[in-house]
């Protein structure tokens, strides 16, 4: 690759809603098997792909949550939740299946702004 | 400028991939570049070349297959996606042992890789739907 474009994936669907939460992880996951620096944003419903002790083998599916909590090992560090959602979803962010930072509004603006790709999902 | 485009939405739902093909057509007529478009999730289904959409709808493969051909703009389905969407080219279908390939020629069946290549060399990364 050219050059190390920083690259922020927003992240705002519910894990078990639709294939689209597995390739927003897929893409996060790709982009930092290249060495690009990825951040990952949840917003929205995507805030619940972090819950603790999700039992997705029930649905006959991979599950995210573990798949989130291998993300440190790919380098993948900057997790940033959106306070908002966290809140409206009554999550305890100290209590997710990895660490993250939680952002406000401003924050969130700042984060897109500084990157020079942004994939929304 | 030198555009990548990233297609999330079906072309059997909604309006993301038409527009995006639109968009695609747009900017080259005003004299950019398109380096190549990555689709993925429900995207891939833009490459069906066994898809049949009622007469009465505007063909929502041949504005692709124009690009490729008329533009030599890169046209790729994710793997991952595509497999799930039974959507093969001629190696998928051999390696998966299906009865023939699924996606039109004009298509490439590769890996994430290829959206953050395009992502690192182009100026603008533009996604439609999701």
């Amino acid at each position: 690759m050219k050059d190390r474009k920083t690259l922020l994936v927003i992240v705002r669907q519910s894990p078990y809603g639709s294939s689209l939460a597995r390739a927003s992880l897929d893409t996060a996951l790709a982009a930092a098997a290249l060495e690009q620096p990825v951040s990952l944003l949840f917003m929205g419903d995507g805030v619940l792909q972090l819950l603790p002790d999700q039992h997705s083998e029930a649905i006959g599916v991979k599950n995210i949550g573990r798949l989130l909590g291998s993300l440190p090992l790919y380098d993948i560090e900057s997790v940033y939740i959106d306070a908002g959602a966290a809140a409206r979803y009554q999550l305890d962010t100290q209590d997710l299946v990895l660490t993250v930072k939680p952002v406000d509004p401003a924050a969130m603006r700042r984060l897109i702004n500084d990157c020079d790709n942004v994939i929304g999902f | 400028m030198i555009y990548s485009l990233l297609v999330l939405s079906s072309p059997a739902s909604g309006h993301g991939a038409r527009t995006a093909a639109a968009f695609a057509r747009c900017l080259l007529s005003r004299g950019h570049q398109l380096n190549r478009v990555f689709f993925l999730d429900a995207g891939t289904e833009a490459g069906s070349s066994v898809a049949v959409m009622p007469q009465d709808e505007a063909d929502r493969l041949r504005p692709w297959i124009d690009l490729s051909e008329q533009h030599g703009v890169e046209l790729v389905l994710c793997i991952s996606s595509a497999l799930k969407r039974g959507m093969l080219d001629e190696n998928g279908a051999r390696r998966h042992e299906k009865t023939g390939p699924t996606a039109h020629p004009a298509f490439i069946v590769s890996g994430l890789g290829q959206l953050h290549d395009a992502a690192a060399n182009s100026d603008r990364l533009i996604t439609f739907g999701g």
